[in-house]
């Protein structure tokens, strides 16, 4: 199985994605995924991600190989946005095929999950026309820990 | 050749730009006390880990520099 790990600076059509994905997938008896966005309302105005070349796709590229070795996948999508964004625009699409629902849950939640608290990207957002940089939150580890 | 430093986040706002190159250091703390001491100590802070050259290093103090390394100190991360 050959996973699909994309980091982009564009936006990107998930629906479109999942789609190619799915067709790719025929032999999967389930396809679980994530789709997270910028969120609206709550003020932000503009959310920034920002990655470390040397760091971020080999980071990736590892998370999947070992989300590959835990589960028995048929196939599996990371895409992550870095750049600007606005409310509505998609930041990260997260796919897993395989023959039986619960590793495609998951493997999905998994890569998730450590992809928020331990993948090499950091957020900023602007709000009343002020940016300021987002830590991690505390669930944030929690949900990681999870996997240990 | 100088030493090239990188600052994510938070920390290049300290720092005012995102890159910068500084003259060869014997070593980390050498290199620390010659930045503003605002920055040196945001950079030293606990939860801020360092790469060399693309490689996350586990002890910045036991480290060796050489010319034309690139340090980049990271802070807490933020994805999805």
């Amino acid at each position: 199985m050959a996973s699909d790990v994309r980091l982009i600076a564009q936006s990107f059509d998930a629906g479109a994605e999942l789609a190619a994905f799915t067709e790719a997938a025929a032999e999967a008896g389930g396809i679980a995924s994530f789709l997270g966005q910028v969120r609206s309302g709550g003020g932000v105005e503009v959310l920034e991600l920002r990655h470390y070349e040397p760091l971020t796709l080999p980071g990736m590229r590892d998370l999947a190989a070992a989300a590959e070795r835990r589960w028995p996948l048929l196939g599996l999508l990371m895409i992550h946005r870095v750049g600007v964004m606005l409310p509505g625009d998609p930041i990260v699409l997260v796919a897993a095929a395989a023959r039986h629902r619960r590793d495609a849950f998951a493997a999905a939640e998994f890569a998730m999950d450590h992809l928020k608290s331990e993948s090499w990207f950091w957020k900023r957002e602007k709000a009343g026309g002020v940016w300021s940089w987002i830590e991690p939150r505390e669930v944030d580890f929690e949900d990681k820990r999870r996997w240990a | 050749m100088p030493l090239k430093l990188v600052f994510i986040g938070r920390l290049e706002d300290i720092a005012g730009e995102g890159e910068r190159q500084v003259a060869a250091a014997a070593s980390l703390d050498q290199l620390l006390d010659g930045l503003e001491s605002d920055l040196a100590a945001a950079l030293r802070g606990d939860r801020v880990r360092l790469a060399i050259n693309g490689r996350i290093v586990a002890d910045g103090n036991a480290i060796v520099l050489e010319d034309g390394d690139e340090l980049a100190f990271l802070p807490p991360v933020s994805g999805g």
